[in-house]
């Protein structure tokens, strides 16, 4: 990897383990945020927007995606007030949630004006909601160079969802910049069984109705290679090649370069815009730390096993399920 | 004449809000701004949105937001006093600053639309409270728009902020004629991919819809929003019989399903009571129904198992609800 990650007792505490079951399928698996999840080591999911060990790391990740491929963020001309809107959540949501280190505060009542310090960053910024020459950059892009979180915008209207702005740096699998424009449903047309099952149809008719500051969150797990946060389409040509070395190495390898990869989504209705704000949070964690966590060890095995082909495909999974197996019957406490 | 500061109302929910009146201000004859102040921050809001205002038990009416949008320090709202009303309209006109009030936090339900190239914005009489605030935001984002404002001489409620705004953008009409001859062209001449939205009473919407329809321009481009009170709940008394208890409700021709059913101790969760917000949805088991409401989709009203109690009625004497 780009730069090196060191796994800690504390992102085993954290880690969203995604499964509850022995069995995974698709669902709209969505519940109010803000809740804490428990797990058997640990919970998370106390706050929407998380700060953790790996913020300099990541965010340093993403400026190097960034300044290689600029269009990992775009924001479609009708959206520049969704962007401004998703700002502002998102710093008062940092300011909430670390009063410590964040600070947002109105100096001017109209137009709206605002002092913003980030002292993780050494950030003090004073600027105009609405006005771009008061950022040094565009505000979705202002912001996510202060958050792990990736974003997605969507925008209402003909009665559907519009995938119109984002920043999107560390998609799994997948390309922001070829499904920016999409509605909703076209975006996730390749999706298997969800369209068979109803599911992305419900969806978008419960996102549509989200009602201004409401929040819901789901996660969404696959298994990436040597802990990358960038496994884009994209950058397939620099990562693809990964599963095939894991697969025809070294069994031992496998605890430490395959990671469980979960991703906690959070849907919100931003409330200037109208528009739903869609943040993807990822979280890896290697093999070998899983291992340590018995139940995780033995539910991930079952997930794992019992995973339809064309669910396996579509999740990347289907050259490294295998090797995962094997590693968690030979080296994990896993009896099949 | 004495006054009597009103209680804060009880029954403050999980989202309510608790305010204090910070201002009251006669804008003309029969029509009150009244703004609120929050103890806590008060949530931005989409253009268009509105509140509930709650009067009494139980009850609540819905009000269009004309203030600033972004994280603002107080609501502002614009209500014109109805005496042949329930009473929500002539409660508000009797508050005095200091008075804490019970809101609902806003809702959006006629937003503008961000891909527009042109928005042509129609306010009728005490409808302009919304369209402020789309100008607002119009001026904010530099869209292009512009605003007719039909009311009667002398109810001018908001025309002045309207004017500082719009400038040249804005035409003011007193009377029918004068609407059609100046709306007429715009129906005909607008760019192609502009929208249109009014509020008003429900006739002018109706008239603008079908003259918009007439013109060549596509639904989804014609947005409206009536007058809270306006909506109809009335109707023919029905009965709603309850599945889970066989129990037998009567709904009387001038109260809506939801507050029998809320009468007979049902507990239904509401909001908006105007067949907006989704929230009071229950599912029918049999029936015919009379939908009302502006949340479900077609698709949903053809399936015939769902309806919002709030506004909706049976077709015929009975409906059953999976309740």
């Amino acid at each position: 990897m780009t730069a090196a990650a060191v796994f800690t007792q504390n992102d085993i505490e954290n880690f969203p383990f995604p499964f509850p079951k022995d069995q995974y399928r698709y669902s709209a698996n969505v519940e109010p945020t803000g809740q804490k999840a428990s797990t058997v080591v640990g919970s998370w999911g106390e706050q929407r927007v998380v700060i953790d060990a790996h913020y300099r790391r990541e965010l340093a990740e993403r400026s190097r995606i960034l300044a290689v491929d600029p269009t990992r963020s775009q924001c479609l001309p009708h959206m520049v007030p969704a962007a401004w809107d998703a700002m502002l959540t998102l710093m008062h949501e940092l300011a909430d949630g670390y009063p410590q280190h964040m600070t947002l505060e109105r100096v001017i009542a109209e137009p709206a004006s605002y002092r913003w310090r980030n002292a993780l960053l050494d950030i003090d910024q004073t600027f105009t909601f609405g006005a771009a020459d008061t950022l040094p950059t565009d505000p979705l892009t202002y912001i996510c160079s202060q958050i792990q979180e990736d974003v997605v915008l969507l925008d209402q209207r003909d009665d559907q969802m519009w995938g119109d702005a984002g920043v999107v740096t560390f998609a799994a699998d997948w390309s922001f910049g070829f499904d920016v424009g999409m509605s909703f449903l076209q975006i996730h047309g390749p999706v298997p069984r969800l369209h068979s099952e109803k599911i992305a149809t419900r969806a978008h008719e419960f996102i549509k109705r989200l009602q201004p500051a409401q929040s819901y969150r789901r996660t969404n797990w696959t298994l990436t290679v040597d802990g990358k946060l960038d496994t884009s389409t994209e950058t397939y040509p620099e990562w693809g090649k990964d599963r095939r070395t894991l697969a025809e190495g070294p069994l031992e390898d496998v605890g430490d370069r395959l990671f469980l990869r979960t991703e906690v989504q959070h849907l919100i209705r931003l409330p200037q815009s109208n528009a739903v704000m869609f943040l993807i949070r990822t979280y890896l964690l290697p093999f070998r730390a899983i291992a340590t966590i018995p139940e995780w060890a033995d539910r991930l095995y079952r997930v794992l096993e019992d995973l339809p082909v064309d669910m396996a495909d579509y999740k990347g999974i289907t050259r490294t399920r295998g090797p995962g197996l094997q590693w968690l019957r030979t080296h994990g406490p896993v009896v099949p | 004449m004495t006054h009597t500061v009103n209680a804060p109302p009880t029954g403050l929910t999980g989202t309510d809000l608790l305010v204090t009146v910070g201002t009251v201000r006669e804008l003309c004859d029969g029509i009150r701004e009244v703004t609120f102040t929050g103890a806590q921050a008060l949530p931005s809001f989409t253009p268009g949105s509105h509140i509930g205002v709650r009067w009494g038990t139980g009850v609540q009416n819905s009000y269009s937001l004309t203030g600033p949008c972004t994280d603002p320090d107080h609501y502002a709202i614009c209500v014109r006093r109805d005496d042949a009303g329930r009473g929500g309209s002539a409660w508000i006109h009797a508050l005095r600053v200091g008075d804490q009030v019970v809101i609902t936090p806003p809702r959006s339900a006629f937003a503008p639309i961000s891909v527009a190239r042109h928005h042509v914005l129609i306010a009728g009489g005490i409808g302009v409270t919304p369209i402020l605030s789309h100008v607002r935001a119009a001026v904010q984002w530099h869209r292009s728009f512009e605003v007719i404002y039909s009311h009667r001489p002398g109810q001018d409620a908001l025309a002045d902020e309207l004017q500082n705004l719009c400038g040249d953008r804005l035409t003011i009409v007193h009377d029918v004629d004068d609407f059609w001859s100046h709306l007429t062209p715009i129906l005909e001449d607008s760019v192609l991919g502009t929208h249109l939205y009014t509020c008003g009473p429900a006739m002018m919407i109706d008239a603008v819809a079908a003259a918009a329809t007439a013109a060549g321009w596509p639904a989804q481009r014609v947005h409206s929003e009536q007058f809270s009170s306006a909506v109809a709940t009335g109707g023919a008394p029905f009965a709603a019989r309850l599945r889970r208890t066989g129990v037998l409700v009567p709904v009387g021709a001038d109260v809506s399903l939801l507050e029998a059913l809320l009468e007979r101790g049902v507990a239904v969760p509401n909001l908006c009571r105007q067949g907006v917000c989704g929230e009071c949805r229950v599912t029918v088991r049999g029936g015919r129904i009379d939908h009302r409401d502006f949340y479900l989709t077609d698709d949903e009203r053809a399936e015939g198992d769902t309806m919002m109690p709030c506004v909706s009625r049976a077709a015929g004497d009975q409906v059953e609800l999976e309740l």
